[in-house]
């Protein structure tokens, strides 16, 4: 079926099929940065924002965000960019498989919560899992680039 | 995975049941971060997006939930948190992550009577109806033991009182569903003890209940009404853990939440 959403501010029309999970459709038509990753709902590497929440594009099925917008991190470079910087600095990322999806959460935390405090940042990211940083790192980059 | 044939997003009710009742294998999609996990093969997925059934309203006397609202919709709205100890946000801000909770439905979880639900346990412990398109309203209770005939639930409705409720429950980790979770919640002298994920459906420990309006709640009374719950309920095995360990920290979860009820 055809469905019309608009991604990073841009209407795209996509062909996609009645069972496509958002995640391969929008990889599909080349938004790479969206990662499969555990397929449960577990893991948060496939988050993408729609309609400005984010959201796990594997548990979403694609007709279901016809009309809705959709934001991954190809449509807020600069954004991610910014706080990639604060990633390296403080050595939390190594393969950066869960980045995108991770980035993606960060940047909607900001947007919803005003001056979180750790507890409240552990509490958003916690569906966001990275298996090589131990997140300390992350966390200290978080609280970092919040300052800013 | 389970295959969709047809998808259909309807404008109506009446034109989504018609859907629903017209052939055996339509179904109803909520959040579908457990319907992708079955291996159904289903005619016609009907979408209710269109329906704008994603309300909280405080209508007063009673809050209504439509059946799209999504969890992390209840974990933040100020009137869920207001009444109840926050009982509805405190059940559910521990399932996986915010963007999972964007995704889970009220009506999703509800209707298809989860056993592992932490939001049924809360729920059961307060005085609810829900909404059936075809079948009407009916307490909660009522739909989660007899379930109903192929029907759609339009909403949850919460009756404003001065219940106190208290919410525990023991998983291994958020990622995970819970072992046991149990809620306590009290009305004047009525108690309500619920236990779920035992890993049957939750019930009211009735019994129990009963027993702790009749009396006067003590240390003795609380552990005697724990021991009815155990008596009445049944506790089963699955992966997650054994009959004798769910029975062992039924004890102390459900202390918990009466003493919490008590502060």
């Amino acid at each position: 079926m055809k469905i019309e959403a608009t991604i990073n501010n841009k209407k795209i029309q996509m062909e996609v099929a009645n069972d496509e999970f958002l995640v391969d459709a929008l990889r599909r038509y080349g938004y790479s940065s969206v990662k499969r990753g555990c397929d449960t709902g577990c893991c948060g590497l496939c988050t993408v924002w729609i309609n400005e929440r984010p959201t796990l594009s594997c548990s979403t099925l694609a007709p279901t965000v016809q009309g809705k917008q959709i934001t991954t991190i190809e449509g807020l470079q600069e954004e991610a960019k910014e706080f990639a910087s604060f990633l390296v600095k403080e050595g939390a990322e190594q393969c950066g498989f869960c980045s995108p999806g991770f980035v993606m959460t960060v940047l909607a935390m900001k947007r919803e919560l005003e001056k979180p405090t750790e507890e409240e940042i552990q509490h958003y990211l916690v569906g966001n899992l990275c298996r090589c940083t131990g997140y300390a790192g992350q966390l200290r980059a978080i609280k970092k680039y919040l300052e800013v | 995975m389970f295959t969709i044939q047809h998808y259909v997003q309807p404008e109506t009710l009446e034109e989504a049941y018609q859907f629903l009742t017209a052939k055996r294998n339509n179904v109803i999609l909520g959040g579908c971060a457990f319907l992708k996990m079955s291996k159904k093969k289903i005619g016609t997925a009907i979408d209710l997006s269109k329906l704008q059934l994603d309300f909280i309203h405080d209508k007063g006397d009673v809050i209504e939930i439509g059946a799209m609202a999504t969890f992390r919709s209840l974990e933040v709205n100020p009137y869920l948190n207001q009444y109840f100890n926050g009982i509805i946000p405190k059940s559910i801000k521990s399932i996986l992550g915010v963007q999972f909770r964007n995704v889970v439905t009220i009506g999703g979880t509800v209707y298809s009577r989860y056993g592992f639900s932490d939001l049924i346990t809360a729920l059961l412990a307060l005085d609810v109806d829900i909404e059936l398109y075809h079948g009407g309203i009916m307490p909660l209770e009522t739909f989660l033991k007899n379930g109903s005939s192929k029907d759609i639930l339009v909403k949850v409705i919460l009756h404003k009182n001065n219940r106190i409720a208290s919410y525990q429950m023991m998983r291994n980790s958020v990622a995970d569903y819970p072992i046991l979770n149990v809620a306590v919640s009290k009305k004047g002298d009525d108690w309500k003890i619920v236990i779920g994920a035992r890993p049957r459906r939750a019930e009211i420990a009735v019994k129990a209940s009963e027993y702790l309006t009749n009396n006067e709640v003590n240390e003795t009374m609380i552990k005697q009404a724990t021991n009815i719950a155990m008596e009445e309920l049944d506790f089963g095995t699955n992966m997650r853990g054994q009959k004798t360990y769910r029975q062992a920290i039924a004890v102390p979860l459900v202390k918990r939440g009466i003493m919490e009820v008590l502060k």
